[in-house]
């Protein structure tokens, strides 16, 4: 299939693989983070790790939007959902995201009107046809998917769609990669940097992780070849003794961006002075909320929200995993207590989350692949 | 080499009230079989948990299944609600080696459900049963009121003589050194059911595989007889789910290879879109089989002879291990596991 097939090729990834190997220094060990979700999702479901050397591991980032939501913001959601009239929608990967009590899952079968949504502007619709309910998108991700959730605020106040409101949950992705790096006890050697987010934010906003930090970044495709050749392209950086930015996506990627998408971000919505991220604690200016001028679209203006900070479960360890400081079946709770139908921790939730990727994909070294690095329940 | 096989069967017990993964042929509809059904029923017969159970009747295998259907919408391309509920339990039978006998129709219909569409639900049925060569014999209809029910359900069940060439079929009768084949392209069925959501503001060109396998399955029987081990029909939770079925059950490892796998590229590319795994998503007319690996090329050519499988294809293997795991070969040249569904197959959302 054109466009996929090209990007699977068997004979290309060998020769990567090879380049890598021989940027290794003798005697180092790399450690590599991807930070977005979709890459860990590449890596474990085409089986990445069996082309890259030993000395090379990757560790997976906070990169999956449904993965650093607190308990606390799904708690607030349901809350929302169980007040009359209301119809909470809601993308898929959220409904098994579990709260301090329960997922939108549960709320649905306990009564709440709780619709899958493919994209916000389905939830405009559906406010429009009922305009008996008041319809509450729960918003979130990156500033991929933020654009969106702007334009169909535009439609809505454009078209005074009084009944439709949005649960904002978008997160920004320079700050919890600056925090990761501030954290005393990581040593990440350089990142693939997520495509998706950088679509719209362009590749300009990661130069201090280069500059500052000294880490080579590079904003990287989605396919299993380009993974490999992102990786071949920081380990050059770090042969070479250079931390840049550079861009392996440039078939989609440009350097500053999409300004349309940023203007209606900026249109929309504003910083939060503080935001809680599930296992890597609070994070200042990490978050958009609604401008004041929407405030009759925010459903944190419109409903009684409890607005309960939910500590993480003390098992579970989604924030060492989202740190890169262990891989996910070193969490105590990986595949015991946590799995993918019965979810402790959020990064076993969505398909893109570390812990879901690998309990899915990865949980076997299989005899004939490559000696692979010990794989112990603990 | 350390690995971190799971144990066999290994099912959390359901807690709370029943959610939609309960239904969606995964690891919670076996949960919730395992907890509450075959707990509360426990029988040899119900205990193997096939397609269908089989009753020995003076001296001949009978099979017997029953199934509910459900679908939304009722009308999509290539089929609808009433041919699936015809083709859906002659496959149970055939998937146990029985040519269908007789079907019963049960109706749940809701007050207000347009008497045409009922009438076209039912002339599909009638159709479908000439295809397959069965008679529906019995039935019942109940109407509830408007609200109670979406649109029109319908139960059908089966009787159907097992051959006597298929008397050891079984899901747990996989051995190491089988190949494992599949009738045709996979995930036809549900990513057309999907599409006809309109949800997704994707258009395709995809029809329902719907389509008894009777045939399909005596012209295997005709091919290698009992060196056929197992037979699944493919329903909901796909090939990857009742390909981890049979592991646990035989316990062996299925490896299978990706590349082999045959998928259709229109099929292909809306999983592609959407972050779905065709091995996941359902067919109404294909058949898993897993046959003794000195006779697949006999078994092969036979379902590539008949109308239903001209894309039959052998898409993997047994092997003694992992126990219980099923494995796939990527084209990309790792491989991964491919675990039993979770929920519904929901795509991602960036």
């Amino acid at each position: 299939m054109r466009f996929v097939t090209e990007y699977r090729d068997r004979a290309k990834a060998t020769a990567l693989a090879g380049a890598i190997a021989e940027l290794c220094a003798p005697g180092r060990h790399y450690k590599l983070m991807e930070v977005c979700g979709g890459h860990t999702h590449t890596i474990y479901k085409h089986g990445l790790e069996h082309y890259l050397p030993e000395a090379v591991e990757l560790v997976h980032g906070p990169g999956c939007p449904v993965c650093v939501i607190p308990m606390g913001r799904v708690d607030d959601a349901i809350s929302i959902a169980h007040q009359p009239g209301v119809t909470l929608a809601s993308f898929g990967d959220m409904l098994r995201v579990p709260g301090g009590k329960g997922s939108f899952l549960d709320a649905k079968a306990a009564g709440a009107d709780v619709r899958l949504v493919y994209s916000p502007m389905d939830a405009l619709k559906l406010a429009v046809d009922e305009p008996r309910r008041q319809v509450v998108f729960v918003a979130i991700g990156f500033e991929t998917t933020a654009p969106s959730t702007a334009l169909t605020l535009l439609r809505a106040q454009a078209g005074g769609v009084a009944n439709f409101s949005v649960f904002c949950n978008h997160v920004t992705i320079i700050p919890p990669l600056k925090a990761i790096l501030d954290a005393k006890d990581v040593d990440i050697d350089g990142f693939i940097g997520p495509g998706h987010v950088s679509t719209v934010i362009g590749c300009r906003p990661y130069l201090p992780i280069a500059k500052e930090y000294g880490k080579p970044l590079v904003v990287s495709g989605f396919e299993p070849l380009d993974v490999l050749q992102s990786v071949y392209m920081v380990m050059r950086q770090l042969a070479q003794h250079r931390a840049e930015v550079e861009n392996q996506y440039g078939r989609v990627v440009n350097w500053e961006g999409n300004r349309k998408a940023l203007a209606v971000i900026d249109e929309t919505m504003e910083l939060r002075p503080h935001f809680e991220w599930r296992g890597l604690g609070s994070i200042p200016s990490s978050a958009l909320k609604l401008r004041p001028h929407l405030s009759c679209h925010d459903a944190e203006e419109r409903f009684e929200v409890p607005g309960v900070r939910v500590a993480d479960p003390r098992a579970c360890q989604c924030g060492q995993v989202l740190r890169g400081q262990i891989r996910p079946w070193e969490c105590r709770v990986f595949g015991k207590a946590c799995t993918p139908e019965k979810p402790i921790g959020t990064c076993m939730v969505s398909s893109e989350g570390a812990c879901a990727a690998y309990y899915n994909f990865g949980r076997l070294t299989v005899p004939h692949s490559r000696p692979a690095r010990p794989v112990t329940a603990k | 080499m350390t690995s971190q096989a799971r144990s066999p069967a290994k099912v959390g017990t359901p807690s709370g009230p029943i959610t939609l993964s309960h239904g969606s042929g995964g690891k919670a509809t076996h949960a919730l079989i395992e907890s509450v059904f075959l707990k509360a029923f426990h029988n040899p017969l119900l205990a193997p948990l096939g397609d269908g159970a089989v009753v020995n009747v003076a001296g001949r295998d009978l099979a017997f299944t029953t199934d509910s259907f459900v679908v939304s919408p009722i009308f999509f391309p290539g089929g609808s609600l009433g041919d699936l509920a015809v083709n859906g339990t002659v496959n149970d039978l055939a998937a146990c080696g029985a040519q269908p006998l007789a079907l019963s129709a049960g109706f749940v219909i809701e007050e207000g459900f347009p008497l045409t569409d009922l009438t076209r639900v039912v002339s599909d049925m009638a159709g479908a049963a000439r295809r397959a060569r069965v008679h529906v014999v019995t039935g019942d209809t109940k109407v509830v009121e408007r609200g109670k029910g979406d649109g029109c359900y319908v139960n059908t069940s089966g009787i159907g003589l097992v051959d006597e060439r298929a008397s050891g079929l079984s899901g747990a009768a996989a051995l190491p050194g089988d190949k494992v084949m599949v009738s045709g392209p996979i995930g036809d069925h549900g990513t057309a059911v999907l599409l006809a959501r309109g949800q997704l503001g994707i258009s395709a060109d995809i029809v329902s595989d719907t389509a008894p396998l009777n045939g399909l399955v005596a012209a295997l029987l005709d091919a290698v007889g009992p060196h056929l081990h197992v037979l699944r029909d493919a329903t909901r939770g796909g090939v990857a789910t009742v390909l981890n079925e049979v592991a646990v059950a035989s316990g062996v490892g299925v490896v299978l290879d990706e590349e082999a796998v045959p998928v259709r590229p229109e099929v292909f590319g809306v999983c592609e879109m959407l972050g779905i795994d065709p091995l996941y998503v359902a067919c109404e007319g294909r058949m898993v089989a897993v046959v003794d690996g000195d006779h697949v090329a006999d078994a092969l050519a036979a379902m590539r002879a008949h109308p239903l499988g001209p894309e039959s294809a052998v898409i993997g293997e047994v092997r003694a291990q992992p126990e219980g795991l099923v494995l796939e070969d990527t084209g990309f040249g790792g491989s991964r596991v491919v675990d039993m569904l979770v929920g519904d197959p929901l795509p991602r959302i960036c």
